[in-house]
């Protein structure tokens, strides 16, 4: 399978899954993100917390190349992309969900993954009807069965409800041979069914997956990563583990603002 | 692949299911039109109207499933026309290389498809309203160019006296081959637009219509697939561009000025861009209003009447015919109307 490739590539190479040096992002002359240096092992799981402002989100986007950073350098398992198409880092393995869902809204949840699958494969542009022994379908069907989107394969993605959307989110990211996975609060909007259940999708991905989560719900956030980073002001502020980051006096001020929840 | 999903579907659909009863109406009152029609009804409104809606078909793949509206469809269809007059025959006394119509029809439709993905390699930077701007300035500069330029274009005449070529025996400007020729192409490029709508390219297009951003996430490069869908349209306005210098006879700066490149804009409009079926609906009443909204209203008014009709058609239906089809088609529970067809032939 691709994802046994995935991880023989990945046991190949001692480099991090993600080492970000100095990254910075400035919008004429307001301040986004500067100096953020940050090193991921491959399959690490991480959560990235923050008020809002903190810069978490651009960060997502100058490490997908939604945007480009303007200082600092990042390198993916060893590889300088700081400067490469988004399409192109995608194809490398990595992915990423939004924070507010950005789907195909014509399209049903079975062609979506579809594409998604594709998106990273062969045949692109083939002008030829995909047949249902294509290996890009089985795999969408075996993910879209990993969300628990399977009852909803064939409806357009416009009608779903706002969970579901979530979960087609996480779809996408999951398609093809991901290596690392930004996750840009997946919780946002959900129930605590939902969340539930997210957190279960979360923790029954591949261990050779690693990933980033942004997340303001903390009992999610701390339930799903190893290792914490805290940003504030479009700075790195502190890292530790769940326990270091729940108990530091500075942490607390800063985004719980003293209160818990 | 829905078909999995369908309950009743414990054979798989055959031919005729799949086909569709509107489809087979359709195409036997087409292929039987010349046995009804006169020369004229057959040339002047049968094969212009396939002509131009091959040329807004080409439009509509762009917008309709691209979201990326052009106005330069004209253009592509007469660069196809002007290749033809060069490297065929002519009677303007420049050019005219006489070469076969099996070399020049391929040169002309592939120098088309190429100048079609060149003007989208420059429109894709934009977006929306931006992208009818850009692609307004490229065909008002054709215009322009082929009006100035006597050195390739021969200016404002143009090229006359271009004529179809005669093969096994047949003048395909003959009104009844002529047509045929027509509903041929027509039929093909409609056929290939809807089969395509579902090919894995077709969704891809799509889905960069809804939502560029997320299509570059799970690893496309939009700009190369918008690129290549200008070049597949340009391969559809292209042919029908060889058609239209055969049909006129004739080629100059008129054909591809700034009222005939809105005038496909408007014919996809009044049909509709939901479906490939829709532009060849508004070619047929826009090329109707056209010829006879001068006996009804007179020269000076017919203008006006064409354009009452279509403010009232968008005005009624935004989504042209096919929307106004949308809603008092036979309510079947589909939600598309090909599924309501198949209920209906049950």
């Amino acid at each position: 399978m691709a994802t046994t490739v995935a991880a023989s590539r990945l046991q190949g190479t001692g480099a991090n899954a993600l080492e970000l040096d100095g990254v910075g992002r400035t919008f004429g002359a307001l301040t986004a993100l500067s100096g953020i240096t940050m090193r991921i092992a491959p399959g690490e799981r991480r959560a990235v917390l923050g008020s809002n402002g903190a810069g978490k989100t651009t960060l997502f986007n100058t490490i997908t190349g939604d945007f480009n950073p303007t200082s600092g350098q990042i390198r993916f398992f060893g590889e300088d992309i700081t400067t490469l198409a988004a399409h192109e880092r995608i194809r490398r393995g990595l992915r990423r969900t939004y924070q507010i869902s950005q789907l195909f809204k014509n399209l049903t949840v079975r062609d979506s993954v579809f594409l998604a699958c594709r998106g990273v494969s062969r045949r692109r542009f083939s002008l030829l009807r995909p047949r249902d022994t294509d290996s890009a379908m089985a795999q969408a069907d075996s993910i879209i069965h990993a969300v628990h989107l399977d009852g909803d394969r064939d409806v357009v993605v416009g009608t779903l409800s706002h969970g579901q959307q979530r979960q087609l989110e996480i779809a996408l990211s999951l398609a093809g041979a991901p290596r690392f996975i930004l996750f840009d609060e997946p919780a946002a909007g959900l129930s605590p069914t939902e969340r539930r259940d997210l957190i279960a999708i979360l923790n029954a991905l591949p261990r050779h997956i690693g990933y980033i989560i942004i997340e303001h719900d903390l009992d999610v956030a701390l339930r799903v990563s190893e290792y914490v980073s805290m940003m504030h002001n479009g700075t790195l502020f502190t890292e530790g583990t769940p326990e270091e980051i729940e108990q530091d006096p500075r942490v607390q001020e800063i985004y719980l603002g003293g209160g818990h929840g | 692949m829905s078909e999995l999903s369908v309950p009743r579907a414990a054979r798989a659909p055959g031919w005729f299911d799949r086909i569709g009863i509107g489809h087979l109406l359709l195409g036997a009152l087409l292929l039987v039109y010349p046995a009804m029609a006169n020369d004229f009804f057959l040339t002047q409104i049968g094969g212009y109207s396939l002509v131009l809606g091959m040329i807004a078909l080409s439009l509509m793949l762009l917008a309709g499933y691209g979201g990326m509206v052009s106005l330069a469809q004209i253009t592509v269809a007469g660069a196809a026309g002007y290749v033809v007059a060069i490297f065929g025959e002519n009677n303007s006394g420049i050019y005219g290389f006489g070469w076969p119509w099996w070399v020049y029809g391929p040169l002309a439709i592939l120098i088309a498809s190429l100048m079609s993905a060149l003007i989208g390699w420059v429109a894709v930077r934009t977006e929306g309203i931006y992208t009818i701007m850009i692609t307004l300035a490229v065909a008002t500069a054709c215009f322009y160019f082929a009006q100035q330029n006597y050195a390739l274009f021969n200016g404002f005449p143009g090229y006359n006296g271009l004529r179809a070529p005669e093969v096994f025996g047949v003048y395909w400007r003959d009104p009844v081959p002529f047509y045929y020729l027509c509903l041929f192409c027509a039929v093909l490029a409609y056929a290939a637009v809807l089969y395509g709508a579902r090919s894995t390219f077709g969704m891809t297009l799509q889905a960069i219509r809804d939502n560029p951003r997320r299509m570059r996430s799970i690893g496309f490069d939009v700009t190369a697939h918008k690129v290549f869908a200008w070049w597949l349209a340009g391969l559809i306005a292209g042919a029908a561009g060889i058609l239209l210098v055969w049909f006129n006879g004739r080629i100059s700066p008129g054909t591809i000025a700034v009222g005939p490149s809105i005038n496909i804009l408007v014919i996809a409009i009044i049909g509709g861009m939901r479906h490939p079926i829709g532009p060849f609906l508004g070619a047929v009443i826009v090329t109707l209003m056209q010829t006879f909204a001068i006996d009804i209203i007179g020269a000076e008014r017919f203008n006006t009447l064409i354009g009452m009709v279509f403010l009232i058609i968008v005005f009624i239906s935004p989504d042209g015919i096919l929307g106004l089809w949308e809603r008092v088609k036979p309510k079947a529970g589909g939600e598309d109307w090909r599924a309501s067809f198949r209920t209906s032939v049950k």
